[in-house]
């Protein structure tokens, strides 16, 4: 027999206790939406695992209002320390549900068990229970001694990390004092759902958090909306310029988490063996799904034979298939538009030249599937070093000296992050003040953490989620003193808006 | 005037195959000071990524007979007597009686002194030069420590290969080791190897413990690794079992590459062999997806992979009867060796 | 019998020179009552994106001098413009109209406001920064670093701002290593040209500080635009009335195309404040492994 072939070790989906049909969670219950309803499916077998309500803007109407209520007359009242308990209370629960939520996103996401147990939902956990603790202690986040509330936050998240993009958001929004109306991507809603149980049994107050399942335009209501008073949104450069657009000349505060292409660079003198691993961690970490991903390697070119065979045959170890199953190690692509934009990015390297390799995977009958691809000979013209595939496909580059690979890796509109392989410490240190990136991974890759910012430099968006600076993007600073003296002749605080804030909402959306 | 080479090695073949003929510690420190980095945490994250396979049904039945099969059942106990051996042995041979589907071990591992007595108590089931059988594996080189002169290191092989034992379990010197003295070291190994040479022209099989417990770092087995096969090792092995930590899935994943290294490199296969601190099946399967997914499932014989263990065998066996009759086994159903 | 003075031409400064605009163009700078001060110079698209050009190739060596380094070197700003208190206050004086005594006022604060901002800059990166106690194995530390090349609009028409005003808005963006070009007072820019001579004897690397004088409505456009600048201050942009009545809205919506970093307007000058200096910086997060073995 062939060891290798584990036998089949699928996680039992019967933990899910799934309703077949879900509203919108708005004010603290579950309510029919006034739109369509709308299937979500599993990626990997296209078998159809609940539908879900389609908000219209005047459910995103609603939603607004309820959270404009619970900020009024609740969550901006309440002491910043009961706030933080309601969030330990949600981490706890995560904690407590962790293989529930697991199994569902994984279901319907179609990214492997192993990744959505050991990853998305401990995440998920962690992000709620750092963020709990800032809940009262915003004095000490360093925007000054009394920081402010925004108030309402819309927010905006994608398909490839749902449930862990849903705390990403709500986490800093409400330790920060926001109350929230958020929408997931179209195609994941089921764990935003499941979350709203969560909520409901941690009893937190009505309308501090509700949830509008929908298309883009339901999100695009929803970050329009006038009565908002921070966006914060995660997905493709597009979509960010879209809104950036859509907010210009408002009130709203902004952040942006876009797209990104980043540089993974290997020198030759790298823990080889690790850096394979990173770089398979990389780009085939959640089928390449992933804004941060090391979709360029950037090789030093004397090793650049080595390091492509030494892939190829790690990749020949990578298990795609049944999401549920324990050792999958590549899931489904979650659409079926997505594999649709792989599949014309790949051919279109194959036809600009770059040399295809794709490891021998079994494609299952059923659902979205693209095996791990690495394309070798890409020049840094080619369609598929400069645009986010956002799938399990490598584009290698290769450099001669440190001053190349630095110019290759910022050669490109974007700047989220990029991972530097090598053992001499002064170069990496060297390299990372030069790379135009917001994160930067020096012997690993992917790797996330509460405490950590995480945002992009250019098109890869604006402001951070993580850390202190992701809760000082739900505050607005009361104002530094500069000394009196200095402020004797200035008449505004260096956030008061202009005297003219002209508001061109309906013309910005028309652009 | 003729140039000499005040650091030369003993012309170990494979060394110098891969360093040149005028092989010199020069030559071989360059090489192995040139070897890439070790990454610490992203090793330890890998083998902890293979931790996480679930093995499961005729994965996991496979995966219980292999570990017996490719086992070296072990005593190295200063208390060790003929009837300790003997009582090992039987074990060896029939490792559950309630079973006879049980495949029997891979080796007795014992002290050179006790090889006699093995040999004698195995009897026809011993292995005698071939593959089919239990071979004989006796630890030599003043082990644990190793800390004994050359003379004495070889004659302590010397006799247990005449003894009978098939393979020979050194230690390295590791004190030579980590005060640079790779050439000491090297050479100490060659002339090991020399040792296990019997009359007959074939060799009794040399397996060489790098102790990595007291190695410490990750560079340095690594670097050992390749200084062990280089003077020709046929096994490279974590761990006398007497220092703590023995093997881990981090260290014998990083020797796995070395071995899977040198197969890409020269198309020779070197074997593997953790040994101490592996006591439950559970960890034991994370050693053979480790092996499958790193060198390939061609190493899981016992030509190229073994377990040093001693308790091991039974936590198997109670695994096996789970498996076999679907309700949980106890300690009083497998036996004490 | 008075001797006959000799009026200053005053230019744009552009790469650490000072060019007239390449379109040709001047424009009638006058006193509050009315009388004749000078012409400047009218700065075309074409001079912004030459100041671009200036701006883009200093950020190396800017954003990569010590802070301790940019810090001097902004101190000395502080202390040349001391020295020439007398130019600038007779400048305010005549453009603003204002008396002597709030004329100097203005420059004493000006000063003042350099020599506060001179001090951040090797302490906002302790203070904007973070060592991050994450969960694994790593060394993590977040670092602010400046974003590039900042397009800024000094506040237009404040009155004892047209050498507080601009000094307000550069300040804060160069201390940091950011590169900026910036429009000054459309009205009140002679004190903005001096400035320029300033930084010129200064240690100011050329191309560091490039200074438009002109129309804000017509030269902005290109710079909010412009896909090589990072970040756009649009501090004095608030009054801002295009030919077609474009605002600072659409310099904003022009921004979203490479989304560039944007500081909405200010009324009045704005305050010396920490966040005028995030505004314009990123920040960098890095992970490294941290291991004995």
């Amino acid at each position: 027999m062939a060891f290798l072939e584990y036998a089949a070790a699928p996680e039992s989906a019967s933990i899910l206790n799934l309703k077949a049909q879900y509203g919108l969670f708005i004010d603290g219950e579950f309510v029919d939406g006034h739109g369509d309803v709308f299937d979500t499916i599993s990626p990997a077998t296209e078998e159809v695992i609940a539908s879900i309500a389609q908000a219209t803007a005047g459910d995103v109407d609603v939603a607004v209002a309820a959270a404009r209520r619970a900020y009024d007359r609740v969550w901006s009242r309440m002491s910043g320390s009961d706030r933080g308990k309601y969030l330990f209370r949600i981490a706890r629960l995560v904690q407590e549900r962790s293989r529930e939520l697991a199994v569902a996103e994984s279901l319907d996401n179609g990214k492997p068990i192993r990744e959505t147990r050991d990853v998305d939902v401990p995440l998920v956990a962690a992000w709620f229970f750092y963020y709990a603790g800032w809940a009262d202690k915003l004095e000490h986040a360093g925007l000054g001694p009394n920081p402010r509330a925004l108030g309402v936050a819309a927010q905006v998240i994608p398909w490839n990390f749902p449930l862990l993009m849903l705390a990403w958001k709500i986490a800093p929004a409400l330790a920060a004092g926001n109350t929230v109306v958020i929408k997931p991507a179209e195609t994941t809603s089921l764990t935003a759902m499941l979350f709203a149980e969560i909520l409901q049994q941690a009893d937190l107050p009505a309308g501090v958090v509700n949830i509008v399942t929908g298309p883009g335009s339901t999100g695009q209501a929803l970050v329009t909306h006038d009565d908002v008073n921070k966006v914060a949104f995660t997905g493709s450069t597009n979509v960010g310029r879209m809104i950036a657009r859509q907010v210009a000349g408002t009130q709203k505060r902004l952040t942006l988490e876009l797209g990104g292409k980043a540089a993974n660079i290997v020198f030759d003198d790298a823990p080889m063996d690790q850096a394979i691993e990173g770089i398979v961690n990389g780009i085939f970490f959640n089928q390449g799904h992933v804004c941060c991903a090391g979709s360029r390697l950037l090789v030093q070119e004397n090793v650049h034979d080595e390091v492509i065979d030494r892939l190829k045959q790690r990749l020949s170890t990578l298990r795609m298939g049944d999401p549920l199953d324990k050792n999958t190690d590549i899931g489904a692509i979650n659409s079926a538009a997505q594999l649709e934009r792989i599949r014309t990015l790949s051919d279109t390297g194959e036809s600009e030249g770059a040399e295809r390799w794709t490891a021998d995977c079994r494609i299952p009958d059923k659902g979205f599937w693209f095996a791990p691809t690495i394309f070798t000979k890409v020049s840094a013209a080619h369609a598929i070093a400069r645009e986010e595939i956002f799938g399990p496909v490598l584009s290698v580059l290769t450099f001669r000296t440190p001053a190349e690979a630095i110019t290759k890796a910022n050669n490109t509109p974007y700047g989220l992050s990029a991972g530097i392989w090598t053992e001499k410490g002064s170069r990496m240190l060297a390299l990372v003040d030069q790379l135009r990136a917001g994160v930067v991974w020096a012997n690993t890759f992917n790797r996330f953490d509460p405490a950590s910012p995480f945002g992009g430099y250019k098109e890869s968006g604006y402001g951070r989620e993580g850390g202190r600076h992701g809760l000082a993007a739900y505050l607005e600073a009361s104002g530094w003193d500069a000394p009196a003296a200095l402020s004797a002749a200035s008449s505004a605080p260096a956030s008061a808006s202009a005297s003219k804030p002209a508001r061109k909402t309906r013309k910005a959306v028309a652009k | 005037m003729t140039i000499t080479h005040p650091l030369g090695l003993q012309p170990a073949e494979r060394a110098v195959r891969l360093l040149g003929g005028d092989l010199t510690e020069t030559a071989l420190r360059l090489h192995l000071d040139g070897l890439t980095g070790v990454d610490a945490v992203g090793l330890e994250q890998r083998a902890a990524g293979l931790s996480t396979r679930s093995i499961k049904t005729s994965s996991k039945a496979w995966a219980l007979d292999t570990i017996i099969r490719t086992c070296d059942l072990t005593t190295l106990e200063g208390a060790d007597t003929p009837g300790k051996v003997r009582s090992l042995v039987a074990k060896a041979i029939t490792p559950d009686a309630s079973d006879p589907t049980t495949p029997s071990v891979a080796a007795v591992c014992v002290y050179g002194d006790m090889v006699p007595y093995a040999v004698e108590a195995l009897g026809s089931r011993h292995a005698t030069g071939g593959t089919e059988g239990i071979q004989v594996a006796a630890v030599a080189t003043a082990f644990p420590s190793g800390r004994a002169s050359l003379a004495i290191k070889l004659a302590d092989t010397r006799d247990a290969v005449a003894a009978g034992a098939d393979e020979i379990d050194m230690v390295i010197d590791r004190g030579a080791f980590l005060s640079g003295q790779y050439g000491v070291v090297f050479d100490q190994i060659v002339a090991v190897r020399e040792a296990c040479i019997r009359p007959d022209g074939s060799h009794a099989h040399l397996k060489v413990i790098l102790e990595t417990g007291e190695l410490q770092t990750y560079d340095n087995v690594k670097r050992a690794s390749w200084l062990a096969i280089l003077a020709g090792a046929d096994f490279i092995k974590t761990s006398t079992g007497k220092v703590s930590p023995a093997a881990t899935l981090p260290v014998t994943l990083l020797m796995l590459e070395v071995i899977r290294d040198w197969h890409r490199l020269t198309g020779e296969k070197i074997g593997m062999k953790p040994a101490g601190g592996i006591r439950a099946s559970k960890d034991a399967v994370r050693y053979l997806v480790t092996v499958a997914e790193t060198v390939g499932e061609e190493w899981l014989t016992s030509q190229l992979w073994r377990f040093g263990a001693s308790s091991l065998v039974n936590d198997v066996l109670l695994q096996r009867q789970k498996m076999r009759t679907g309700h949980y086994s106890g300690p009083d159903y497998v036996t004490v060796d | 019998m008075s001797r006959l003075t000799v009026p200053k031409t005053y230019k744009l400064y552009i790469g650490g020179k000072f060019p007239r605009s390449e379109s040709g163009r001047t424009y009638e700078v006058v006193a509050a009552d009315g009388a004749f001060l000078a012409n400047a110079a009218k700065a075309s698209r074409k001079d912004a994106r030459d100041a671009v050009v200036a701006a883009r190739a200093a950020v190396g060596g800017w954003a990569g001098a010590t802070a301790y380094n940019r810090g001097q070197v902004i101190y000395r700003i502080a202390e040349l413009l001391e020295g020439r208190r007398a130019q600038f206050v007779d400048e305010i004086a005549s453009s603003e109209g204002v008396s002597v005594a709030e004329a100097s006022a203005q420059v004493d604060l000006a000063i003042d406001v350099w020599v506060w901002y001179a001090g951040w800059a090797d302490k906002y990166a302790q203070v904007a920064g973070n060592a991050n106690p994450v969960s694994g194995p790593y060394f993590n530390l977040s670092v602010p670093e400046p974003t590039g090349v900042v397009a800024a609009v000094a506040p237009q028409g404040v009155a004892g701002g047209s050498l507080l005003g601009l000094v307000s808005v550069i300040a804060p963006i160069v201390v940091s290593g950011n590169t900026v070009v910036v429009v000054a007072d459309e009205r009140a820019p002679l004190s903005a040209i001096s400035l320029s001579e300033v930084l010129a004897t200064s240690d100011v690397p050329g191309g560091v500080i490039n200074m438009l004088t002109g129309s804000p409505a017509e030269i902005m456009p290109w710079l909010a635009a412009h896909a090589d600048v990072n970040a756009l201050d649009l501090t004095g942009a608030g009054s801002i009335d295009g030919a077609k009545g474009e605002t600072w809205v659409d310099l904003q919506l022009a921004a979203a195309e490479t989304l560039k970093r944007v500081v909405a307007p200010v009324a009045g000058i704005p305050r010396p404040a920490l966040e005028r200096i995030t505004a314009f910086v990123e920040t960098k997060t890095v992970w490294h492994t941290k291991s004995m073995l």
